[in-house]
């Protein structure tokens, strides 16, 4: 059992809104509690959730979204303030169901030894520095990215 | 509780919800040598079906299942 290679979990993580933050570290932290390895690697706007000044601040867009569970129109959705009012009414949500926050879970999984690849080409498209990720975090390109997801047993993109 | 399961640790997940009894579940069988039983209690409906998957892909052993109104109790020995 010792000798077998684990099963693998690839992630690609593309978005940076709360709501699509969760899927990756939720996959990520189960997968090693079931004696998986994991990996993530972030492009785009995922970069935020391993921006050490965004992952605690991370928003959910009241626009476009009609599957708020209090639904906004866009009309009032496009008024200034009502993403961080609709962030706060998730936070809320998420809060009374007793739902594990973003940092918890990248806490989770750096200490299971999830891999946190960040994306050095959308780095310098969006101006992100290797000091402006969180600890713990490696920087690669999709070489690195297909590398490791060449011998996953699961891959997804988020 | 169970009559004639002798249980080494117990683990409450009572109000947590995935992926976090899941995560618990699996650093408090480490915590129990091989062969002793971990009971874990958890108000998570989704637990039943993780529970089971976990079991089958970490090869722990869920001994035995019971419910208390919305309580859920397994019974896992640890196997490795």
């Amino acid at each position: 059992m010792a000798e077998e290679r684990k099963k693998r979990l690839a992630i690609i993580a593309s978005k940076g809104t709360l709501d699509f933050a969760y899927p990756p570290l939720i996959l990520v932290t189960t997968a090693i509690s079931m004696d998986m390895e994991a990996g993530i690697f972030f492009t785009f706007y995922g970069l935020d959730i391993i921006n050490k000044h965004k992952f605690n601040s991370l928003k959910v867009s009241p626009l476009a979204n009609p599957a708020m569970p209090v639904s906004i129109p866009n009309i009032i959705g496009a008024i200034p303030g009502m993403t961080s009012m609709a962030t706060m009414m998730m936070k809320s949500w998420m809060d009374k169901a007793h739902m594990a926050t973003i940092p918890k879970l990248l806490d989770m999984a750096r200490e299971g030894g999830v891999r946190l690849i960040g994306c050095q080409t959308t780095m310098n498209v969006m101006g992100i520095k290797r000091e402006d990720l969180i600890d713990g975090v490696e920087i690669g390109g999709a070489a690195t990215f297909l590398d490791y997801a060449m011998d996953a047993d699961v891959s997804l993109f988020v | 509780m169970s009559e004639d399961i002798k249980v080494d640790s117990l683990l409450d997940c009572k109000g947590q919800v995935c992926p976090e009894p899941i995560i618990h579940a699996n650093i408090a069988i480490k915590k129990i040598n091989v062969g002793e039983i971990l009971l874990m209690e958890s108000t998570d409906p989704g637990a039943t079906n993780d529970m089971h998957s976990w079991s089958k892909r970490t090869g722990h052993q869920i001994l035995k299942e019971e419910s208390e109104g919305q309580v859920l109790r397994f019974y896992v020995r640890r196997m490795k």
